[in-house]
This record gives C-alpha cells, structure tokens and sequence, in this order.
C-alpha cells in the first residue's frame, strides 16, 4: 500500500508522524469496496472503524475466556472479572482519572449523562433551579436535561455560540447564576468540528460554584484528556467512537460524587445485601452497575485504547489536524460550499452545504462512489436552526484517513455540483 | 455515475429548481405537515375539495431533490383527479417505488410520476419520495396532525 498521507514514514513509530499506510493495514475494512469502488470511511463522527485486535480481543473472549463477572469461584470467572477490571483500569489512564473506582462503565456516553442526570441531578436540582448547556450540544447533552428539568420544575438555559460556531464565553459566565445547579459542555462539537475551551469554562463554572459534565463523545479520539487537570465533575465518552465496540462508554465522576449519588438502576452487582425488608448497595462504581455488564464490551474497549497508545495520541492528533486544513483547503475552492462552522479551534470535523443542492442527494452521489458521508441534522438539530440550514452535509475524519481520500471526496463533489446545476 | 441519472431523471432536477404548484393554497384549503426525521425534512400540502374532486393542490417546504419533485409532479398528477382516483395513483406509486418492480402496464397509468422508479433501487429515499404524498393523504382524510416518515 502506498503512502498517501504525506505524514507516513517507513517503519511503524518513527518520530512523532502517524504511519498511516500502516495503520490502515490494521483495519480490514478499509480494504473493501462499495458500489464496486475502494471505500472512502469519512463518517468517523458518527462511528469509528474497528482495528483486527478489537475484534480479535472480543472474538477471543467470547471463543476462549467467556464467564460472568465479580460472581464464580471459578478460574474463569476469576479470569473474566480480572480482564473486565483492567479494561476500567485502562480507562482510568486514558482519562488520567486518579482511581479506577472513578470510572463506571456505561453503554455510551448518552446513557452516562442519562445516568448523572437521573441520580446527581435529581437529588441537586429542584424547582426554580437551573442547569446550563451550551447551544453546540448534541440532542444526548440536551434532552437528558430537559427530561429533568420538566421533572423537577428547573429551567434549562442555554449559551449562545457566534456565526463560526464558538461558543460565547462570556454569555456562558453571565449565564452562570445562583440558581445553577450544573452545566453541561461539550468538549468537542460532532456537528461544527468547535473545540471548547472547557478547562477554562470549568474554572469559570466552580468559581460560582456549579459543578461541570463534560460531554466528551467527539473529543475522546482526537484530544488528550486529562480529567484531573481539567478538574471537571463528571466526563463521558462511548467506545465505538474511539475504534471500539459498540454498546460501551464509560462515565467519569469525581469519587466525592459518586460515593454521594444514589444508584441508578436496581439489580444485580449493585447490591451487598438483599432482603425484602431492605437493600444495602454497593460501593461506587459497582452501584451504577446494575446487572451483568458488557464485559466483551470493555475488554474490547480496553484494546481500542491499547492500539490507540501504541501510536500515541499526540501523533494521531497532528495527523488528523493537518489532514483537517487539508480538507478545509481542498473544498473551499468548490463552487458554491459553504462551511457549516468555521470555529478557530477545531480538529476533525467538516461539516458543509452546498448551494442549491439538499445534502441528502450529496449523500446519495457520494455513495454511489462509495464515499461514506453523514448528511443530515445530525443529532443536533438547534445547530441546524442557528445556521438556518435543515441539514449539512459532514466529512469526519480519523486516524486512517489520508489526502487521497480528501481529493476523491473534493472530486466527488465536483462532479454533484456538475450533476445538479448543468 | 451512470447508475444515478436514473435516479436524478431530467424531469426530477427540472421539477427540484422549478417546483410547480408551490405556494400556498387561496381560500378554503385542508392542510397537512409531513416531516422526515431522518433528514429534517419538511412539507406543508394543501388541498382544496370540490365535492369528491381534487380542485387545487400545492405545496411548501424545504427538502432533497427526491422529495421536491415528487411534491411538485404529485400536484400536476392529482388536480382534476376524484378522491378514490387520487388514492389509486399514491397506492400504485408507493407500489412502484417499493415494489420488486412494477408490471409495465402499472408504471405507465403513473404517467410522469414513473420518472420515480429509479428510486426503488435507493430504499432509504423512498421516505424522500412518499413524504408529499403521506401529507396529501393526511390532508385529505382532514387529520389534522403533522404525518411523520417514521
């Protein structure tokens, strides 16, 4: 396979650059065709591709070391809980948590906020009350809260972002009142690409008092994230967007926090002792999770952050920036596109629409050369408002993604624009 | 792309940048709002009865080429049409765009509408291609809530 990057050396880790033609080579699906052309994965956004040793790590215990968790005596069970608590150990570093305790496993990152919601939000946030988001969050960082808001007689109030789509800083901290009981930013938007300055917002958030979750879904494969120095209250993410598997995140909280929350299902695991007359939980994080985990699930995870590491993030990140300008640069020069954010901080993320031409038929042209876009609202449809489009069409980029992927999508779009204005 | 131009027809991108019929009905009108989920998707239709006949029938909104041009050419096919005749021509429509393919006999009653064929081969477009045609229907049973594609 040729390099096609411009980043790639020979030679798996030279220097801080990305071998990208190797690491595609990880990734059998990256060598299949759609609609008989060689496929061009642009939607990372919405889910990431999964390297052979996630699916080998999930495949292997299910073939070899399968048994239920934290119950048997048993070798097996003993080696399984031993897998599945070192996948919540590899977490707790990818996250730079300061304890594994601080990290419950979770389908995603919207049922971890659903979870923070439901447990610490319902015991903090009463009638009157307020929680503040931003106006980039994706519908999982806005309905949860709404959800509790109606619940408990609270007011959602929200912070603007400017025509680039970032996030007004200012009305953010004017937005912060005494009746705020918690706000919750994302890190990263899915929709516009913005990185938020979040370690400064938390700062801005604790000096009034207000605890901060951060949404981290977007930002979990293309950012470091350091939790502790970040020092916000709660942190979520989803495994099949960091080249893991589907149906697992985790949640960071603050050990304070968690040992403070109630639970937030009922069942097993989250007990130490059952009677009819009454129940005594478990310890955090155990207590948030109720019934037989997704231990695959984890394991697979655990590899995702493994073979993320072995090319260091950093690496990764330079990658994927310079390959973000590049696309930036390749497609402004199309007949009449319009960037959809247009944020000075941003990595990754390409959303866009062109003038005359609804970005489901984008979609549908780009399939046809088996290009694989998002087109839509994407769960973010306040955005979508705030820009006055009813859907963009999005290029997401990830760790395998090369220039000559760029310049076939810029092609491709040429060849819309050709189609639907002759 | 050879494979697409019969999905995006001439008639189809003709009836995208010039929809026909699109305005708001004068006077009297039923309304109904279809919406697509999916892709955001709006459209208003609105019908005007005369006894058991179609008098006038147009519509609003935002959507993809697919979906405006069946708004637009659905207005052209169903004005003059009685009620029963308009409910023949949405059942044989629908049947030819998700059908494992129409006799030929079928597809040429739909007069223009046959244009829409090409969208078989493209099932997640067929909500694109049916969302004008499930607010008409709505509107037409005098339901007054917004019809959904999901």
């Amino acid at each position: 396979m040729k390099s096609a990057s411009g980043f790639a050396a020979p030679g798996a880790r030279q220097g801080s650059a990305l071998n990208v033609a190797a690491v595609r080579a990880d990734f059998p699906i990256l060598k299949d065709s759609v609609h008989g052309r060689p496929l061009v994965y642009l939607d990372n956004a919405a889910t990431t591709q999964k390297p052979r040793a996630v699916t080998d790590a999930v495949t292997d215990f299910y073939a070899h070391g399968n048994s239920n968790v934290h119950r048997g005596v048993h070798w097996l069970s003993q080696q399984a809980t031993e897998r599945y608590e070192a996948a919540r150990a590899s977490v707790q570093t990818f996250l730079g948590a300061r304890s594994p305790e601080e990290i419950v496993f979770v389908r995603g990152a919207t049922e971890g906020i659903n979870l923070v919601a439901q447990t610490y939000g319902r015991a903090r946030v009463g009638p009157g009350d307020e929680v503040l988001i931003t106006a980039m969050e994706h519908h999982s960082n806005i309905v949860p809260w709404q959800m509790l808001c109606e619940e408990r007689g609270a007011m959602l109030r929200v912070a603007p972002i400017n025509d680039s789509g970032e996030l007004a800083v200012n009305e953010f901290a004017r937005l912060l009142s005494p009746k705020t009981r918690l706000a919750a930013i994302t890190h990263m938007s899915n929709a516009l690409g913005t990185i938020n300055p979040v370690a400064q917002l938390v700062e801005t958030a604790h000096a009034r008092g207000v605890p901060v979750l951060v949404d981290g879904a977007q930002a979990a494969a293309h950012l470091s994230v350091d939790v502790s120095a970040l020092d916000c209250d709660f942190y979520v993410f989803s495994g099949h967007k960091v080249y893991g598997p589907t149906g697992i995140g985790a949640l960071y909280g603050k050990a304070a926090h968690l040992a403070a929350m109630p639970p937030y299902q009922g069942g097993g695991d989250m007990i130490l002792d059952v009677s009819f007359e009454r129940t005594i939980y478990n310890k955090a994080p155990f207590k948030f999770e109720a019934g037989t985990p997704h231990i695959s699930g984890a394991i697979g995870l655990a590899a995702a952050i493994d073979y993320i590491g072995r090319w260091g993030k950093n690496a990764i990140a330079e990658h994927e920036t310079a390959l973000t300008r590049y696309a930036l640069e390749k497609l402004a020069g199309i007949d009449g596109l319009r960037f959809i954010g247009t944020a000075r901080e941003r990595t990754s993320v390409v959303s866009f629409v062109l003038e005359g031409i609804h970005p489901h038929d984008i979609g549908t042209v780009l399939d046809q050369e088996g290009i694989a876009i998002r087109t839509g609202h994407h769960c973010a449809q306040p955005i979508m408002s705030r820009f006055g489009v009813p859907a963009t069409a999005r290029a997401s980029l990830a760790m395998y993604n090369t220039r000559d992927e760029i310049d076939a999508l810029a092609a491709a779009l040429r060849a819309v624009v050709r189609m639907f204005n002759r | 792309m050879s494979d697409l131009r019969e999905l995006y027809q001439e008639v189809i991108l003709d009836h995208y940048r010039r929809p026909r019929n699109f305005r708001e009905a004068e006077g009297d009108a039923r309304r109904a709002d279809g919406f697509n989920p999916l892709c955001g998707d709006r459209v208003t239709v609105f019908l005007v009865m005369d006894g058991d006949i179609v008098r006038d029938v147009s519509f609003k909104g935002v959507g993809c080429a697919i979906s405006t041009a069946s708004a637009s050419l659905m207005t052209e096919a169903l004005k003059g049409k009685t009620r029963a005749e308009a409910e023949t021509l949405f059942t044989r429509f629908h049947d030819m765009i998700t059908g494992p393919g129409a006799g030929s006999a079928e597809t040429e009653s739909l007069g223009k509408l046959a244009v829409f064929s090409g969208v078989r081969d493209y099932p997640v477009r067929v909500k694109c291609a049916t969302l004008a045609w499930h607010a008409f229907h709505a509107a037409l049973e005098g339901r007054g809530e917004p019809v959904s594609t999901e």
